[in-house]
């Protein structure tokens, strides 16, 4: 069994009042070394045995149409054991 | 004169819109997400609410119940549709609308009485309105901040397809002060703020929102 992670990022350009509010969190508990926080969203697809690239090629379809809006979003399909 | 309202798993304005099409002299007619029949309507509201429990993103899973992909077609071919809160959030996430609506600035829920200007009468849900008439609509969402490339932010105002816009301060970092868009044809609508909860003084902050519901009935007619 393997997992096909995808992770969604908003892109750069788009406001992300969740990270900024955690940004403004951190110092607040003491913790000072960040200039700024973006957040995003993490999928781990389990799949049977090593994907093949034709499962590789679906995820990256299924990012682009259903897990990520290309609109305001970026994401990276990646495989971890 | 037909009008149907969609229900999707989690819509709570459905009734409200259903009222409110009846409340201005049309016939109701409720349509169910997973089926692909539009009824004979002539014309269809998305209601507000949070369909398919608005996990992943607002309006991305409905986006994909049977009934859009029967309206996603008709509405390519001029068919007039109305999108609110979750509705508009629907039509963006089935790129009928351009833009995206994001988390308030604020992060809160807002839940209050809104003053947005008119600024696009020619749509066939806003044609009983005066350009730049001012109403007061109620907008309750956590997602309404409307956010595009500024090459279509510059589309946008270039063609004049902004419908509605915040007047005093911008409540949720909407681009300038977004709350209502159409489609180039200007058959497609969505808009943040609620007009079919503004519908009679006894239960909302005016009447003002009825005028989007006898608009449509007129362009039916006049068809």
């Amino acid at each position: 069994m393997a997992t096909i992670v995808v992770e969604v990022m908003l892109k750069p350009e788009i406001l992300d009042p969740q990270g900024q509010a955690v940004a403004s969190a951190l110092p607040r508990l003491g913790f000072t070394f960040a200039q700024a926080v973006r957040q995003g969203k993490r999928f781990e697809i389990t799949v049977d045995g090593e994907p093949t690239p034709t499962q590789l090629a679906e995820v990256e379809k299924a990012a682009e149409t259903l897990l990520s809006n290309p609109v305001i979003e970026t994401f990276v399909v990646k495989v971890e054991k | 004169m037909r009008i149907g309202v969609v229900t999707f798993p989690g819509s709570l304005d459905d009734r409200s819109a259903l009222r409110a099409i009846e409340l201005a002299g049309g016939i109701p007619v409720p349509l169910f997400h997973g089926e692909n029949d539009l009824k004979e309507v002539q014309a269809v509201v998305l209601p507000g609410g949070f369909s398919y429990g608005d996990y992943l993103r607002c309006g991305a899973i409905s986006r994909f119940s049977p009934i859009m992909e029967s309206i996603i077609l008709a509405a390519e071919h001029g068919f007039p549709v109305l999108g609110i809160c979750n509705g508009f959030q629907i039509l963006c996430e089935s790129h009928l609308l351009p833009g995206a609506l994001t988390r308030n600035a604020d992060l809160h829920f807002i839940c209050k009485d809104q003053t947005v200007s008119v600024e696009n009468t020619k749509t066939p849900w806003t044609t009983e309105y005066t350009e730049g008439q001012e109403i007061v609509i109620p907008i309750k969402n956590g997602e309404g901040s409307f956010q595009c490339s500024d090459e279509t932010l510059a589309e946008l105002e270039a063609e004049g397809r902004i419908v509605l816009r915040y007047v005093g301060a911008n409540p949720n970092g909407s681009r300038n002060n977004i709350a209502g868009i159409s489609n180039k044809r200007g058959n497609v609508v969505g808009v943040m703020p609620h007009p079919e909860q503004s519908i009679e003084t006894l239960t909302g902050p005016s009447d003002d929102g009825l005028a989007f519901f006898t608009s449509i009935l007129k362009a039916m007619v006049s068809k």
